[in-house]
């Protein structure tokens, strides 16, 4: 990291300021933040594009890109563009933009790259099954009471708590 | 009316929405980065203890956002009834949930923090983000071989407060206080186990949290609005719409509803059981008055050309149905002019409307005599559609403010 890049915030400081962006999304819109969401209707988009053909005979894609659908209208895709670009500026500000990988001391950058691949396949998948990822049934659904987003909040944690120390070797 | 949640895409159009989500989007993102959520050293040392930032920031955000979300319900300005709760499909959300975990430790990031960690070039990050992709394309290529799992364990909206039966403010309470607790705990592991990244506290944390703490206390005292609560609010506005007779429609415009392909009509027939038995309208739906505010709950999940339209013998009960369902902000919520009664009355055969006519009978009583328990075997329950039948439509869609989806939709 370089010397002149800004500290990260403290959490609890953050944390309030991610409640108060929650709290305004919600009180707003009605809606939540998410991510996977909009990550998923990219993918369909360029689906879509190499094989509509393919897209009508799955129901699941059919939703987002059946007939004259245009997957990208839906507001979801441009929270994750916000999103990006958010994470851009901020990371500008705080000079913490920066080509590099975040690595434990004990591997390579290709085994880490391949992990970071490997983790994404599994993330992706998960989210999709659970109708959300951390940021739209966790964080979201948790704020607002629902059952399955705790149930879900708690599978997490216990699912990376219980890989964790097969995996030290990876991360310390 | 609450005020909030705004309807969006009445009030700036699809693409000015779009903007208010850009920058929801914007401050989602710069918030995630400042944290250091684009870091996966910082978010994987949560799982060794090390640095238990990705817990505190998540735990922060969720007691803020949700203490401030029931304030502001419990004082009427924000309707919970139109904010999106994310539904219960309890197995496949733990399932998934599980498989996040092990990506969590495996890849270092979870979707989000993935899209920031890409954003300020960080080369895992990216890696991370394309196996995103390929895990969201072999989930479509794959779901339809596990759909009913997929579809199981559904439980629609379905929230804590309901599943312990307690209040609203009772739970914010203590997954306030629970939450408090467990950063106690977390500065304590991170005092024995932490790295050099983890950062204690801040000075000014215990005064912070008092506050939190006093304005969960405040939402318990002040409550949750009840039905009754709900309707007072919007009582002025919505009385002169009855008065107007703006939302009593008549049985003409009812059957044309019924038979409009581009709409969904839902009739809500709220009489005694008995009288539902002896002649109801086909595809009407028995819901007795004193279950409508629990059955509005699954009402709203309905598609957003729904039409809802209550009705009694006369109009009475219909009336009181009206209201709990505008109390619950159901959109486009009629009754029907006249009743059943009425219905019968244009409906049926000029024999039947003669001989069997009660003359001397109670408000919102049958008017007309059933031998027989026929529900909806009565010729006049599903009659055909006289296209010369003229009348002044009153039903206008409106936009639905409920989301239909929400969080990752």
């Amino acid at each position: 990291m370089s010397e002149r890049a800004k500290p990260y915030m403290n959490p609890y400081v953050a944390g309030t300021l991610l409640g108060i962006v929650l709290f305004l999304a919600f009180f707003i819109t009605g809606t939540g933040l998410g991510a996977s969401g909009g990550l998923n209707r990219l993918l369909v988009y360029v689906q879509n594009i190499v094989s509509p053909e393919h897209i009508d005979q799955v129901p699941y894609l059919l939703k987002m890109a059946g007939g004259s659908t245009n997957p990208l209208d839906s507001w979801i895709v441009y929270l994750t563009v916000g999103t990006v670009f958010g994470g851009f500026l901020s990371g500008l500000f705080g000079r913490r933009v920066r080509i590099e990988t975040n690595k434990g001391p004990r591997i390579g950058n290709k085994t880490r790259w391949m992990m970071a691949f490997l983790g994404g396949i599994l993330m992706g998948y998960g989210a999709r099954l659970a109708r959300g990822c951390t940021s739209g049934q966790a964080l979201s659904g948790g704020a607002v009471l629902s059952v399955g987003s705790w149930a879900f909040m708690f599978a997490v944690f216990a699912g990376a708590y219980a890989l964790a120390y097969f995996l030290r070797r990876f991360w310390n | 009316m609450t005020a909030f949640p705004l309807p969006l895409t009445e009030l700036l159009g699809q693409s000015g929405s779009y903007v208010i989500y850009l920058l929801i989007g914007l401050a989602f993102g710069a918030t995630l980065e400042t944290a250091g959520f684009g870091n996966s050293k910082k978010l994987a040392a949560q799982f060794y203890f090390k640095d238990l930032t990705v817990f505190k920031v998540m735990f922060t955000a969720i007691i803020v956002a949700m203490t401030l979300l029931f304030l502001s319900s419990s004082i009427g300005l924000l309707d919970y009834n139109l904010v999106w709760v994310p539904p219960t499909y309890l197995w496949p959300g733990i399932v998934g949930g599980l498989i996040m975990g092990v990506g969590f430790i495996v890849g270092g990031f979870c979707p989000g923090t993935s899209l920031v960690a890409m954003a300020t070039g960080k080369i895992d990050g990216i890696f991370f983000v394309l196996g995103v992709l390929a895990g969201i394309f072999l989930f479509g290529e794959t779901v339809s071989s596990f759909a009913v799992f997929f579809e199981s364990s559904f439980m629609g909206r379905f929230t804590l407060p309901e599943l312990f039966g307690l209040d609203y403010g009772v739970v914010v309470l203590a997954v306030v206080l629970m939450a408090l607790f467990m950063f106690w705990g977390a500065e304590k592991i991170e005092a024995v186990s932490g790295g050099e990244t983890a950062q204690k506290a801040p000075r000014r944390a215990v005064p912070a949290a008092a506050a939190l703490v006093v304005l969960a206390v405040v939402g318990l005292v002040i409550g949750q609005p009840d039905n009754a609560d709900r309707w007072q609010m919007i009582e002025a506005e919505q009385n002169a719409l009855l008065e107007q007779r703006a939302v009593q429609i008549e049985p003409v415009e009812l059957l044309s509803l019924v038979h409009d392909s581009r709409i969904k009509a839902v009739m809500i027939d709220v009489r005694d059981e008995r009288h539902y038995n002896l002649f109801h309208i086909h595809d009407a739906r028995h819901v007795p008055l004193e279950d409508l505010v629990s059955a509005s709950e699954q009402l709203m999940q309905e598609p957003a050309n729904t039409v809802f339209i209550t009705m009694s013998n006369d109009e009475a009960r219909a009336t009181e149905a009206w209201k709990i369902l505008k109390a619950e902000s159901l959109p486009n919520v009629y009754l029907l002019e006249g009743g059943v009664n009425n219905w019968i009355r244009t409906f049926g055969d000029h024999d039947f409307v003669r001989d069997r006519y009660v003359m001397n009978r109670a408000d919102d009583e049958p008017a007309y005599r059933f031998e027989l328990a026929i529900g909806a075997r009565h010729p006049a329950a599903e009659p055909t559609p006289h296209s010369e039948a003229e009348f002044e439509p009153k039903v206008k869609l409106e936009l639905k403010r409920a989301p239909t989806s929400g969080g990752c939709g």
